[in-house]
């Protein structure tokens, strides 16, 4: 289906999100949007899919046709489907209810009929999806096949996926980019919308950069990866070059430590992290690196085994002994688990200080909130709610409510859904923090690049199974992605290597 | 106790049952689409007391329980008007038409203290009737009984067999997921709040033309059942069946408690009255333990076989509530 925007304004208050966008697609086309977190990307696939409508003025034109979407209903009766971040579905309902919902028919579903329509779609793309289980036990990356391939049975001709590889592991993300390729063959549009550009480059015909409500530009591969960032930002961004690191006393050290619960057992995994030092944690998700990180934070006790924390045993201590001995986890649920949705930044810090007396000094809360904005470059004011801010913004603010002194840093995700720029900037000050305080830092992330990128040695999950930390210079991403797959494993039964 | 009696009591049960049942039904139906009816104790007495007087002023039961399902809707749907259209705590406006809705059903209801008036007569069904066992306990019921039933049946058929009650499913877990799917998710609220306070309307006429026949003011006996009712709709895990299962256990345990009163003369009748409230809260946390950190460890320490049967078990037990109730559905 051809895809025609034009003139697309839209404006919350005062501030365009979109400024005059025209953009046409021909069918059978991969379109990838660029474009930093607040550039704009969402709200104009918002706009085409329905979610929000665009100022008057705009048109959008389907295979020449002009339509009004109002809705997402509407939206996807013209043959428009979108594939949200975090996936719109019912966690706790089954994988075929979940499928027939909002499909229109008789009172009584057939669920006969919808059961062989969906095992073809299914089969078709090489998913493994089985019917009957709930959404809830599914990976983000199988609740997004979920998702496909109902669009697809709704009528959809057109898809768009807004930042569809975070969250996926490696082989999701390459079953995905090849179910988008047989579909644009097939002649359906895709539109692909991530900050990521080797995913962009990987799988688009063409690609426009958004900054600042804007269409700043277009290219045709092949793409100069340089200049598209240059297009994102307005400016040249570089990745800073891996700095050797001066590892200093031991911090943390696991001796044999085994750890369970209801899906997987973790068995005997020893460590010695020293302080400067990261440790990236890959694995599928779910594979073990959750609760292997949670154990190191206290939240979870090991079943064997001894934590040994600067040389003070910890064992089966509780979560503030641990933070005591400036241990900081933050979690990968920022709102649910990190901040505390309806308090202020300023509230926040003041939080996070050792209590002097019953009462709140509020002039000092509010220096203390301008200082930490400043320094940490929190786009926001010391009166904004934490669910005010960006995902950008809110990882700051974690940041900034670090403990000082710090001996080991958790955390989960640390840059899921942040853009260049930003991870640039976390990764910076983690790295400051660590060298200041003679911190270590345990990271876990799906992103294979920043796993390689920013931590000195490995450690690949994998449903259990813990492989020795591995030297991250000497590995490529290749060699990661087979050992998150289960590959080059030694064999059951034989020791590690 | 012979025989006979054991069966005419068991056939009270279910009768006794019947309002709850109506209460249950409608606060789930309401709940599902994410709308907490918090009313339901108001509401019961409420409509008891309407019920009676019209189908006492009227001389017609048919008029007593329309009148009971209007008010019933009314009340409801100021909990709707308030929380969808105006957002705001469904909590404190349900708490608030609680308390007024019980007081103002003991003030207007003063004239009809006592009088006698209409009531149901149990309407056996021909020849199903003659059924042993069976027939005595649920053929030989009053119309309400059997109203009860259906109700339990199209309940649940509606919430898990149809396309409507697949989307009410939607509606209440996520509300965004549902309104691209094509919801009208406001309106539908509006719908299904309205709804359940109708079922929950049936309740008081239900007692006050049956069960207790009669309005009695504040010694009827009906307050606090709709807060009972409440629970037992968490405990029957927003599922009409097991909701339902939960009503004719509470109004079993309120027989025995009668029935023992004679044998066990040295415990006070007091507390086999009150027994069924705390044995209710304990099938709760009995019902809800899967979620406990100390089962999920235990769990993991069996063997394969028995672990799958029992996390199956659990999973099925588990009664985790509509993920947006409470909460009001913004379009962005």
């Amino acid at each position: 289906m051809n895809v025609d925007l034009r003139n697309i304004h839209k404006h919350f208050g005062k501030t365009y999100a979109n400024k005059g966008i025209n953009l046409s697609i021909q069918s059978g086309t991969i379109q990838g949007i660029l474009g930093e977190n607040g550039a704009g990307k969402s709200t104009l696939m918002k706009v085409l899919s329905g979610f929000i409508q665009a100022d008057p003025g705009g048109e959008i034109i389907l295979d020449g046709k002009s339509v009004v979407i109002n809705s997402p209903a509407d939206a996807i009766h013209v043959g428009v489907g979108m594939l949200h971040q975090d996936p719109l579905d019912f966690p706790p309902m089954r994988v075929l209810d979940n499928f027939m919902l909002g499909r229109s028919g008789g009172l009584f579903p057939n669920r006969t009929t919808v059961r062989q329509d969906f095992l073809k779609l299914a089969e078709q793309f090489d998913f493994s999806l089985d019917p009957d289980n709930y959404v809830d036990a599914l990976t983000v990356g199988e609740r997004q096949q979920l998702e496909i391939i109902r669009l697809l049975w709704m009528g959809a001709r057109v898809l768009i996926l807004d930042e569809p590889t975070t969250g996926i592991s490696a082989s999701q993300k390459n079953k995905l980019f090849a179910t988008l390729k047989t579909l644009a063959g097939q002649g359906m549009t895709i539109i692909f919308v991530s900050h990521k550009l080797e995913d962009v480059e990987f799988l688009c015909n063409q690609v426009v950069v958004l900054r600042a409500g804007e269409l700043v530009g277009e290219m045709h591969p092949p793409f100069d990866a340089v200049k598209l960032v240059e297009m994102m930002f307005g400016k040249v961004v570089t990745l800073g070059e891996r700095q050797p690191i001066q590892t200093g006393d031991t911090v943390l050290e696991l001796k044999g430590v085994s750890l369970e619960d209801v899906r997987l057992k973790i068995k005997n995994i020893s460590l010695n992290l020293r302080a400067g030092e990261v440790i990236g944690l890959a694995g599928l998700e779910g594979s073990g690196q959750d609760l292997f990180i949670r154990a190191c934070a206290g939240l979870v006790r090991p079943v064997g085994g001894r934590v040994i924390l600067k040389g003070k045993d910890l064992t089966g201590k509780s979560y503030h002994a641990f933070k005591h001995e400036g241990v900081n986890f933050l979690p990968a649920a920022r709102l649910e688990e990190g901040l505390v949705p309806g308090l202020s930044l300023t509230d926040h810090f003041v939080l996070a200080e050792e209590p002097k007396g019953v009462f709140i000094d509020k002039a000092y809360g509010q220096k203390l909130a301008e200082e930490r904005i400043k320094s940490f470059n929190i786009r926001g004011n010391p009166t904004s709610t934490v669910e005010s801010l960006s995902g950008g913004n809110q990882q700051r603010a974690e940041l900034a409510l670090l403990q000082s002194p710090l001996s080991l840093i958790l955390l989960e995700h640390p840059t899921r859904g942040l853009d260049i720029e930003s991870v640039i900037y976390i990764w910076s000050k983690l790295k400051d923090r660590c060298k200041q305080d003679g911190a270590a830092i345990i990271f876990i992330s799906s992103d294979l690049d920043e796993v390689l990128q920013y931590s000195d040695r490995l450690m690949v999950f994998f449903s259990g199974d813990v492989s020795e930390p591995i030297d991250a210079t000497t590995t490529s991403i290749e060699q990661l992605g087979q050992l998150i797959g289960g590959k080059g494993w030694p064999q059951k039964g034989e020791p590690h290597a | 106790m012979n025989y006979e009696t054991l069966l005419i009591g068991l056939a009270g049960v279910l009768a006794a049952a019947a309002p709850i049942i109506f209460a249950v039904l409608g606060e789930t139906i309401s709940e599902r689409a994410g709308v907490i009816n918090l009313s339901m104790n108001g509401t019961i007495l409420l409509t008891a007391m309407s019920g009676f007087a019209v189908a006492y002023t009227t001389d017609s039961l048919f008029w007593g329980f329309l009148a009971g399902m209007l008010i019933g809707a009314l009340v409801s749907l100021v909990v709707a008007f308030a929380s969808i259209t105006l957002k705001q705590s469904q909590v404190a406006i349900g708490f608030v038409l609680a308390l007024t809705s019980r007081d103002l059903a003991y003030f207007l209801g003063n004239p009809f203290m006592g009088v006698p008036g209409p009531r149901l007569q149990a309407m056996p069904i021909p020849f199903l009737s003659d059924i042993p066992i069976l027939g005595p306990l649920f053929f030989k019921q009053e119309a309400s009984t059997y109203i009860s039933f259906l109700a339990i049946v199209l309940a649940w058929l509606w919430v898990f067999r149809t396309r409507p009650g697949l989307m009410l499913q939607g509606i209440g877990e996520k509300p965004a997921a549902a309104y691209i799917r094509g919801a009208n998710v406001n309106f539908m609220r509006y719908v299904y709040t309205v709804v359940g306070g109708a079922l929950i309307g049936l309740a008081g006429p239900t007692y006050s033309l049956g069960v207790r026949a009669g309005w009695m003011g504040t010694i009827s006996g009906l307050d606090g059942i709709g807060w009972i009712a409440l629970s037992i709709t968490i405990f029957g895990g927003w599922n009409p069946a097991r909701a339902a299962f939960g009503a004719y256990l509470f109004a079993f345990l309120q027989w025995l408690g009668l029935v023992l009163q004679p044998v066990l003369t040295q415990v006070p009748s007091q507390v086999l009255q009150v027994a069924p409230f705390p044995l209710m809260i304990l099938t709760l946390l009995l019902v809800n333990i899967g979620d406990a950190e100390w089962v999920s460890r235990t769990l993991a320490a069996m063997p394969e076989s028995a672990r799958k049967f029992f996390t199956k078990f659990l999973r099925a037990m588990r009664a985790s509530p509509p993920a947006a109730l409470g909460v009001p559905f913004e379009r962005d």
